[in-house]
């Protein structure tokens, strides 16, 4: 390490001013040593023998004077087996290590491994010595849960190299070393389970990148059918407080048809991820029995924890999510939420007195906000396979108001908006997703004019909706009435969907295609009343037996059962040509 | 071994400045001039000179006091002694009983791991329907009363506070008016609570800086309770003032504002203090109650708005009634799947009903023509307010639920309510 010094000279808040000796690398991590602690920072500015930097840490008792060392390292994590089912704060210490270290508290100044180097793994090589190989090519690799985990080239090593040495299979730790390599200049250097990757910086070792088209299913009924996200594409869940933001996302996390799930909870409540930690290893993952915390890593960064963490807490989650990706998998990042990484930033930007834009964030929020979004992806590896990150964003919105800049940059930059409403919400209305105002730009699970059907109805109805506010339901012709009532009769027994439940709150594709073609059926169909007063009444009895209806088990006799009531029930009021 | 200074180059605000060495960030200073002492707190290092904010304010402090700096951060005692007594911001006592000085703790500690809470999971009964039925208090829970000038929240808190089951009350005052910290002395000794509480009190004529201490001084001793195996609940109002003075030190110190003059880290600064709420598995919990009003009845302001989004859930306390649309309890989820079966589909029903009536009411004053379903959510409507928004109500959860269900079968017909076909047979009144 090279042996680069400083010395404390200002303290403000958590921005650190430290004067050092020799030369500094921007965004290099340091080390204030106070009062037998070391307490991790990154240099964000420098001018003069001046360095200004974040510490990731409270600065309670630091003085002027104190000594600094800095590293010469960009902000990195360790990548290799061990990742998944693990718990990490927002520089990848591992909580739960933490935990049995220091008790309830989070000590500072604490920086653990975050794989555990004594756990034994069971290697099988795929190179042989003499081949020759590039950063990302793979040696062997390990089975992690039902995953193969590839043993790398580490991705940033730069040039041609060969193999010298390649370990045989057998049961190894980490750091044990798993091959040897040789470049052209001769160096030699040795390849374990683990390496380091900076994680403000995109992993890019793929042959392509290419168009998400396939859907990514969620289960979420409004989501695949009315606004789909695909498989390394990128989606946004702005709302306000109250709105469900949380609850959806734990419930794609659980529900959505991809391998990996990385779940940065950045500056939320440490309830929320408490959740997840205690639920997660006692629920099954339908499609593999397994538990869900073997296909999950979790980054917390909750919000009375450090600040200039949680700017780090997104990249890391994404990079971990980037890593996977190489392992020829379909990951999933959810960061909940991305407007307190924001915060983070124009924190730091106030300290650091830059010139305030809009509500004070920093000027560069939406190149920071677009460059996050962009390491979404589907790729082709360069062995042919194809692989995905799937990034969905929370977004808080001061006041709820989608025009604050947070939501406006997440906006232009992702794929698919799903936008919670308070009046849904307020309403009862779950999920709260606006199915007027959310859109998205990717293929859905159902037929192009099947959806244009539904959609026809929810615009119909609203307007209907509105006129009635005006002209009562007195004024509302009947043929009016009931274009309101099936709108209603669509939002309640489709979009509307009981998280909660075992059954409705995990709606698979087919399932999702048989409801829909029943409540399409009603859309579509014409119906006879005496007057408003039948057609609500028969509105509400059929909405009571797709309600129930939802509750069944697909395969269950009931199911069947319960179709063939709903079906004898529309034959009721048909108009017959 | 304390290092004294007499020269104060700055006075802006109640910050002052003087030149130091060898002081550590947010370490305690004693600032003595004519007009007597004040602590004051490290808030700044900028090479030699050092920013201190001072508790008592900076009129009569002049440029030739005496600073001493003491070498510790702010603490405050975590004894047992502490049961019954009043103190004020800075941790002095109010009540003109001895100071308490033993078992001293720092204020504002490091937050909980998250690896280490464990899932909230008692119910803490209140007898209020609107709380107890729709959204349910939860032991560990933080969560704000939304309301403004003029309703009764304070009145609110009192009475949660002595009806909830817990060991030890922590009441954090701050710019409270003195009848309001009256009433709650009052309130508290008439039903026997006095000795489980502890009061920091910052009155409304106290110095601003004191009122920043309130909350880190609450926690603080709430937490050591906690970790000797007390449920504390915390009550901290109003925590809006406690907003308004970090804007005041953050202007005086001449941060950027982001949003209508409020300091950037708002957010972060509420968390730090709501997320003190936990369960300590194998020890006791902190649960915190704390009213914010809302500037201009406005819940998009900065602070009701960055509460929101910190706490598990909000009541908006609105014309003396706990408002069902907007209150939320986030762990409500929790706990109401074990209360009985019927507890949610009750909940959700009765809210969504009470909406439609809403819209239909507004229908009514436009001057349309009621049609029978609209005739029926009035009624329901009716008898939802008096049944069970008026604060005065006082049952416990059970009782509510089957007043629920009565009200619901007195309006409807049993299709007419949304609830699964099951429930409805197995608890729908019999005529």
């Amino acid at each position: 390490m090279p042996d680069k010094k400083g010395r404390i000279v200002g303290v403000n808040g958590n921005m650190l001013t430290a004067e050092f000796d020799t030369g500094v690398t921007q965004n290099e991590v340091a080390y204030v040593l106070t009062g037998g602690e070391r307490l991790k920072c990154e240099v964000i500015r420098v001018r003069g023998t001046r360095a200004d930097m974040q510490i990731f840490e409270s600065a309670n008792g630091i003085r002027v004077g104190d000594a600094v060392e800095f590293t010469d390292e960009l902000l990195s994590v360790e990548l290799g087996p061990g990742l998944l089912t693990s718990v990490f704060d927002g520089l990848q210490n591992p909580l739960n290590v933490l935990a049995e270290e220091s008790g309830f508290f989070l000590k500072r100044g604490v920086y653990l491994n975050a794989l555990d180097r004594e756990k034994v793994w069971h290697f099988e090589p795929l190179a042989g010595v003499g081949s020759n190989c590039v950063a990302g090519d793979r040696i062997g690799y390990v089975n992690e849960g039902i995953f193969k985990h590839y043993i790398m080239v580490p991705l940033a090593w730069r040039g041609n190299w060969r193999l010298t040495a390649v370990t045989a299979a057998g049961d190894y730790r980490v750091d044990d070393v798993m091959a040897e390599a040789e470049n052209e200049d001769g160096e030699r250097r040795q390849i374990t389970m683990v390496q380091q990757w900076p994680v403000k910086i995109p992993i890019r070792d793929y042959a392509e990148k290419l168009l998400p088209e396939e859907p990514l299913v969620t289960q979420t009924r409004s989501i695949d059918t009315f606004f789909p996200v695909a498989r390394g594409g990128t989606f946004c869940t702005p709302g306000p407080f109250g709105a469900g933001k949380t609850v959806l996302q734990h419930s794609i996390s659980q529900n959505a048809e991809a391998d990996v799930v990385v779940v940065a909870a950045c500056g939320e409540r440490a309830g929320e991820v408490v959740e997840i930690l205690r639920e997660y290893p006692h629920l099954a993952d339908p499609r593999t029995g397994r538990s869900l915390m073997d296909r999950s890593i979790i980054i917390c960064n909750t919000s009375s924890m450090p600040v200039a963490a949680r700017e780090a807490s997104v990249y890391t989650a994404v990079t971990l999510a980037e890593y996977y990706r190489q392992m020829g998998l379909n990951t999933l990042l959810l960061a909940d939420s991305t407007s307190r990484w924001a915060q983070a930033l124009r924190e730091m930007s106030g300290r650091l007195e830059e010139i305030p834009g809009e509500e004070a964030f920093p000027a560069y929020l939406e190149s920071l906000i677009a460059a996050f979004y962009e390491r979404a992806g589907l790729v082709r590896l360069r062995t042919g396979e194809t692989a995905s990150v799937t990034i969905g964003g929370a977004v808080s919105p001061a006041g709820g108001n989608f025009e604050e800049p947070v939501t406006q940059a997440t906006l232009k930059v992702v794929g698919c908006f799903l936008g919670l409403s308070r009046s849904r919400s307020d309403a009862r209305r779950y999920p709260a997703i606006d199915p007027l105002d959310s859109w998205s730009k990717y293929r859905g699970l159902a037929d192009a004019s099947d959806m244009d059907t539904a959609r026809e109805i929810l615009h119909r109805g609203s307007e209907v909706s509105q006129m009635m506010n005006v002209v009562g339901e007195e004024g509302t012709s009947l043929d009016d009435f009931v274009v309101y009532l099936k709108s209603e009769f669509l939002d309640y027994a489709y979009l509307q969907q009981n998280t909660f439940d075992a059954v409705d709150g995990a709606c698979g594709r087919e399932r999702q295609l048989i409801l829909f073609r029943q409540v399409l059926e009603v859309l579509r169909s014409e119906f006879s009343f005496a007057d408003k007063g039948a057609a609500r009444s028969w509105f509400l009895q059929l909405r009571q037996l797709f309600l129930d209806w939802n509750y069944l088990e697909t395969e269950s006799a009931e199911f069947a059962e319960q179709q063939q009531a709903i079906l004898n029930k529309i034959a009721e009021c048909r108009c017959h040509e | 071994m304390s290092k004294v200074y007499h020269r104060i180059l700055q006075i802006v605000g109640n910050v002052i400045a003087v030149e130091a060495e060898g002081v550590a960030y947010n370490e305690l200073a004693e600032v003595t001039g004519k007009f007597g002492s004040s602590l004051a707190q490290v808030i700044r290092l900028q090479d030699k000179r050092v920013y201190l904010q001072v508790f008592a304010g900076s009129r009569g402090i002049g440029t030739g006091d005496e600073v001493r700096f003491l070498g510790h951060e702010m603490q405050v005692s975590s004894s047992d002694d502490l049961l019954g007594r009043i103190f004020n911001g800075r941790g002095a006592a109010r009540d003109n009983r001895s100071p308490v000085t033993d078992s001293l703790i720092d204020i504002g500690g490091p937050s909980v791991n998250p690896a280490r809470r464990v899932i909230p999971r008692n119910m803490i009964r209140t007898g209020i329907p609107m709380i107890d039925v729709f959204n349910t208090l939860v032991e560990s829970q933080k969560l704000p009363i939304f309301s403004v000038a003029g309703e009764p929240y304070n009145e609110l808190l009192a009475r949660i506070a002595l009806q909830a089951e817990v060991d030890v009350i922590v009441l954090g005052g701050m710019g409270l008016k003195y009848d309001d910290y009256l009433y709650f002395r009052n309130t508290l000794d008439r039903h026997g609570a006095l000795s489980r509480t502890v009061m920091f009190v910052h009155t409304a004529s106290d110095p601003v800086v004191e009122c920043l201490m309130v909350p880190d001084m609450s926690l603080a001793v709430a937490e050591s309770y906690a970790l000797r195996g007390k449920r504390v609940l915390v009550l901290l109002t109003d925590m809006t003032n406690f907003a308004d003075a970090l804007k005041e030190i953050a202007i005086t110190m001449e941060q950027i504002p982001s949003n209508r003059g409020y300091p950037g880290d708002l957010y972060s600064q509420l968390a730090a203090r709501y997320e003190k709420a936990v369960d300590f598995e194998g020890a006791g919990s902190i649960t915190i109650l704390a009213a914010t009003t809302m500037p201009g009845d406005d819940v998009t302001h900065p602070i009701p708005d960055n509460t929101g989004y910190i706490t598990e859930g909000q009541f908006y306390l609105r014309r003396g009634r706990i408002e069902p649309f907007g209150s939320l309890s986030r762990l409500k989820q929790q706990v109401n799947g074990k209360t009985r079966p019927d507890h949610r589909a009750i909940m959700d029903a009765m809210i969504r009903l009470y909406a439609d009536y809403k819209s239909t009411q507004e229908k009514m004053s436009m001057g349309f023509s009621m049609s029978d379903w609209d005739r029926k959510l009035l009624s329901y409507g009716a008898l939802f307010e008096t049944r069970m928004m008026d604060l005065s109500v006082n049952i416990p959860l059970e009782a509510a639920l089957d007043l629920g269900w009565q009200t619901l079968a007195e309006c409807f017909a049993p299709e007419e309510v949304g609830i699964k076909s099951d429930l409805v047979r197995e608890y729908w009144p019999q005529a």
